[in-house]
């Protein structure tokens, strides 16, 4: 009985984003069910999820901002500051942890001259820790984009960067 | 009944229980954090480990979580096996890492579960050397203070807040060891019980802000039974006092009633007591210094060369105040003190309660009905903790659907798995309500469309019930759905009361119930006032004739008990009133018009300083208790009412014995207490805790030696520490403390299980016995309302923290104030050319210009219906009128500076 709130512009979202957002939601039944989705497009179109773009797609899918928030905040891969074109993160789980994690995110640090979670002058990278990825048995590893790279050695930025 | 073995002892102990709560039922001690008798398990803290043996012979055994482990027949565990302990130990050691060891400045400090547990398992030094993470805490409005840096992730704060409470802005933010409960951004708390954070949390990131102004640890607080003003629900309260001041309310435990939980405007409401509006003193007209001596003197007087004296009693005084008043005037001469339409309403609700052969539940029963229906009430509003008790009865499927598939209820992520598996609740209301996002259908109406809708889904339950005619199709479908769920249920409620101030939709709801086939249905009515219902039962006549017998001369004199009238009545006819009254008594405790027109003022005590029995929605008679001596002059109500010479009664008790007396309906308000003749001869209940402190220092900036202890000759309790505190029932103890247990969770150690009613009861005496007999069908169907053009009829819609007169006057709550403005429907809207927040001006049917404010717009609000703030005095002009003209106000005048008030 109760009407479905209509409204024309989510404030923020592009109408792609929209577009997309709402294609998303009509494979499910409840609305929230979408939120990863959604996030995601918008990281698809922007990189990151600004504040503004996280109540505009809270709107959107009809739950609280803070709901969204929840969300968002608990997946590694969804950032809520700007990163850089490609995101490098390093695992940190304990067994990447005891065969140098720590050494070889300082590594890429200065290489990129960066704090963790900063993005490079050249606006192209931002690191980040992440838990297992699954592949302790190649310890450590770090995934650079969407790629895996196993057995990364004190030459990480070699093996990284191709230098 | 299951028999278990508990380090070598047996025990028996309720069969799928789940082993933590049964071990506290039992008296055991054994920690844990996240698990909540309300909310069930969520095995997230793993504090409660124990040991479990697979048989007799095992002597190894295996870790277990108690509150996630059914209590099984010959079950054997040990809470004291060194493994069990050493686990619990660490945990508590690796939950507290974070934590920054600040108890000295942190307000939970002295009833901190956190401090128990810690103390209990025995981690009494630290060794975490690292770093800490730290947080950034939130401003989350007036009444709760955010301090994340304590937290130690137990979630019991977003499973009351969003899943038990349906509030979601609270979530949990982050993950892993970097968590964070609070909102997406700074801001008030949205939930209407929000206060209950400050309980649930075990540690001190939410605490009460309005408490953090004038703070003082539990140990110094004096405290005693009280129950709360602010609704007719009377939950159970403990207000704390320090240096005259109330300082704080807190949730006192009812099994029937509130249980663990009260809503905001119960918690945060009290600031009235303290506010500059007190009257400290008496006063007489013309004179400018007055003594207790001389008003009471000058009160003797009045009466004593009155023609006639009349008294005009009050919803929001005790049974005995207003017995007091009634005895000193007559019978004849007194008047409840309510305007015609509500004494009409109370009087309808009366008959039913008592004669109508339905039962009227206590909250606790609410929680069980299969089905609801709700008719005229948005109860978060009209009877905030009721709201609560049915967000939970919509789970009941669920819990049945977890029932049949052997899932202990306790069993709380579980069930809440098993997805949105609802209860019906369906609510018919004039426009939306906080209850819809659970409702299964709504239903939105002017009152008389409502009652029509009750009319005809009791005709479809019955079809002798009355009829109503032109009822549209869609209605009438949703009505036949509505018969059909309430048909199916064997414990269906029906939910009304006087915010639609219908006496049709009070009949309609009757109606319904009585058609119900089920055996164990129930009826229950929300009330305006917190003795409405004690009040209604005394039989008094209405204001109106009150005013009458005063303009025809019959009398001469009024004494008015705790009664704003112009909250009652339009001002003209206050005004010719009092001044037709050649003589007018007033006692009351806060500056009000009325108190302003008055010839003798005499001051009165709050609930917080004195005594009295009120009577609750659901019909049971319960008594509160002086926290602390009213600061003299000031004096209880019924103790102005009976020191003059010629009263029969010097105390208390004697009063109530005389009212139990006088009405048979309410004879049972003597048992509103429990009995007190078990506790040892002459000493009395301490009010103070044994750790009360500073006694003979806190005046000595008055006087160097100590001031004897004020006596209390009215109850059974002492403003001191001393006295007898074993053999005294939990429902009487003023402070829940056990040993080890400083916290308010002390009260597991007072209730007969975990969750359950209270050793020794729970308070409060049933006035209303379910009778065998019924009354006839109600017939008296309304036309359907059609909107007149150019006419508009006012609704007047409770809020929560808008509505009621004395939490209005308390500061924490009017920063939560709706806006000031009238709701109109959207189509109204636009025939009038209004936009949101434009101005409107209001004006009777004779076009005399009356208010103007800010329109806002509310979809679900029917056509020709003005929604306006019920109680708040900015509206109180339109309140007695039934229709009223609009017009688009010109938007450059500021608006409205010609409201009276
Ligand atoms: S804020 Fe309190 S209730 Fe919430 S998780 Fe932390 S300790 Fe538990
Ligand atoms: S529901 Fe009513 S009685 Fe209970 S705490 Fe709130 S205002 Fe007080
Ligand atoms: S710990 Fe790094 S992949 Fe598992
Ligand atoms: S109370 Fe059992 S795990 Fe938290």
């Amino acid at each position: 009985m109760k009407e479905p709130i209509e409204k024309p512009d989510f404030e923020g979202l592009s109408l792609a984003e929209i577009r997309e957002i709402k294609a998303g939601m009509s494979h499910y039944e409840d609305k929230t069910a979408a939120s990863i989705e959604a996030l995601k497009i918008i990281q698809k179109h922007r990189r990151w999820v600004s504040d503004e773009c996280l109540v505009a797609v809270a709107e959107l899918l009809e739950m609280s901002s803070a709901q969204l928030e929840g969300v968002a905040t608990f997946y590694n891969l969804i950032y809520r500051q700007p990163v850089g074109k490609t995101v490098i993160h390093y695992c940190n789980s304990v067994t990447c942890w005891m065969l140098g994690a720590e050494d070889i995110s300082e590594r890429l640090c200065r290489y990129l001259n960066v704090e963790l979670g900063e993005i490079s002058a050249d606006g192209e990278y931002t690191v980040l820790p992440i838990v297992c990825l699954g592949a302790c048995d190649h310890a450590p590893v770090v995934l650079v984009g969407d790629k895996l790279k196993l057995d990364v050695t004190e030459n990480a930025v070699n093996e990284i960067f191709g230098r | 009944m299951a028999r278990i073995e508990i380090d070598g002892q047996s025990y028996d102990v309720q069969d799928g229980d789940n082993l933590l709560s049964s071990c506290l039922s039992l008296g055991l001690d054994l920690p844990y954090f996240c698990w909540h008798p309300a909310m069930g398990s969520a095995g997230a803290c793993r504090q409660c480990a124990i040991i479990q043996y697979k048989d007799a012979e095992d002597q190894r055994g295996r870790l277990v979580m108690a509150c996630m482990t059914p209590v099984k027949e010959a079950m054997r565990i040990s809470i004291d096996a060194e493994q069990a302990r050493q686990f619990r130990s660490d945990n508590i050691e690796l939950l507290m890492t974070n934590h920054p060891h600040d108890c000295p400045v942190c307000e939970e400090g002295g009833e901190c579960h956190l401090q128990d547990m810690t103390v209990m398992t025995g981690h009494t030094f630290r060794r975490y050397r690292g770093r800490k993470r730290t947080h950034n805490n939130q401003n989350l409005g007036p009444f709760i203070n955010h301090e994340m840096n304590r937290c130690i992730a137990c979630y019991r704060c977003v499973r009351f807040y969003d899943e038990y409470a349906g509030g979601k802005d609270l979530q949990v933010l982050g993950m892993h060891n970097n968590v964070y409960f609070g909102r997406f951004e700074d801001g008030a708390l949205e939930n209407e019980f929000s206060g209950n954070l400050v309980e649930v949390c075990p540690t001190g990131v939410f605490t009460d802000k309005t408490f953090s102004a004038r703070y003082t640890r539990k140990w110094d607080l004096q405290t005693a039974p009280s129950i709360c003003i602010h609704c007719s629900l009377g939950c159970n309260t403990a207000p704390g006092e320090r240096y005259g001041e109330l300082r704080r309310i807190i949730n006192r435990y009812h099994g029937e009633i509130n249980g663990y939980f009260l809503c905001d405007r119960g918690r945060f409401g009290y600031g009235f007591v303290n506010s500059q509006k007190r009257i400290v003193m008496p006063g007489i007209k013309g004179q400018t210094e007055t003594t207790a001596e001389i008003a009471e003197n000058h009160f003797r007087n009045l009466l004593k060369y009155a023609k006639s004296v009349i008294g005009i009693g009050s919803p929001r005084a005790s049974l005995e105040a207003n017995f007091a008043l009634r005895s000193l005037v007559g019978e004849a001469n007194f008047f409840l003190g309510l305007e015609d339409a509500e004494h009409t309403l109370l009087n309808a609700i009366v008959e039913i309660l008592f004669n109508g052969g339905i039962r009227s539940p206590s909250l606790r029963e609410t929680e069980q009905a299969d089905a609801v229906l709700i008719m005229g009430e948005d109860v978060t509003h009209s009877a905030p903790r009721l709201a609560l008790s049915l967000r939970q009865a919509v789970r009941n499927a669920s819990f049945d659907m977890a029932h049949k598939m052997h899932i202990p209820l306790w069993q709380d992520a579980a069930i809440r798995q098993l997805g949105p598996i609802r209860s019906p609740l369906f609510i018919a209301s004039i426009c939306s309500t906080r209850l819809d996002d659970v409702a299964t259908g709504t239903y939105q109406g002017s009152p008389d469309d409502i009652a029509r809708f009750g009319f005809a889904i009791a005709h479809c339950l019955d079809e002798s019930a009355a009829e109503p005619v032109d009822l549209s199709e869609d209605e009438k479908s949703l009505a036949r759905s509505i018969a059909k769920a309430l048909k199916q249920a064997q414990r269906p409620l029906i939910v009304s009361g006087t915010s639609c101030l219908s006496v049709a939709v009070i009949q309609a709801a009757y109606n319904v119930a009585k058609a119900l086939p089920a055996q164990d249905k129930q009826l229950t009515f929300t009330l305006p006032e917190c003795n409405s219902l004690g009040l209604a039962i005394m039989n008094g006549r209405p204001l109106q004739q009150a005013f009458d017998s005063i303009n025809d001369g019959l009398a001469d004199t009024v004494v008015i008990l705790e009664n704003d009238l112009y909250r009652r009545a339009s001002h003209q006819s206050v005004d010719g009133f009092l001044e037709k009254a050649a003589h007018v008594v007033v006692i009351d405790n806060l500056e009000n018009q009325t108190v302003g027109r008055a010839e003798l003022v005499l001051p009165a005590a709050t609930f917080a300083e004195s005594e009295g029995t009120l009577v609750n929605n659901e019909g049971r008679a319960q008594r509160y208790f002086p926290v602390y001596p009213a600061a003299d002059p000031i004096r209880g109500s019924w103790q102005w009412l009976t020191r003059l010479e010629n009263s029969q009664w010097r105390h208390h008790h004697a009063l109530t014995a005389a009212c139990a007396s006088a009405f048979p309906y309410l004879a049972a308000i003597v048992h509103a207490a429990p009995q007190t003749d078990n506790i040892i001869k002459g000493s009395k209940i301490p009010r103070q805790p044994h750790r009360y402190s500073g006694r003979t220092a806190m005046h000595a900036n008055i006087k160097v030696s100590e001031p004897g202890q004020p006596q209390d000759m009215e109850t059974p309790f002492a403003f001191s520490m001393e006295g007898a505190m074993a053999h005294v029932q939990p429902a009487l103890l003023p402070v829940i403390w056990a040993p080890g247990w400083n916290s308010n969770q002390a009260i597991n150690k007072f209730q007969q299980e975990t969750g359950g009613h209270l050793r020794d009861g729970d308070a409060g005496a049933r006035l209303i016995k379910p009778s065998g007999s019924h009354l006839p069908w109600f017939g008296h169907i309304p036309p359907a309302f059609e909107p007149e053009p150019g006419l508009w009829r006012i609704m007047s819609l409770p809020h929560i923290f808008g509505s009621e007169e004395l939490s209005l006057q308390s500061t924490p709550l009017a920063e939560r104030l709706p806006d000031l403005c009238v709701l109109l429907n959207p189509q109204d809207a636009e025939s009038l050319g209004v936009d949101p927040g434009d101005p409107i001006e209001i004006c009777d049917p004779a076009r005399n210009f009356l208010l103007k404010f800010p329109v806002n717009i509310e979809k679900t609000l029917p056509r020709g219906l003005l929604g306006i703030t019920a109680g708040r005095p900015e509206f109180q002009p339109l309140k007695f009128l039934d229709q009223v003209t609009l017009n688009k106000a010109n938007p450059e005048q500021q608006p409205n500076s010609e409201a009276p008030l």
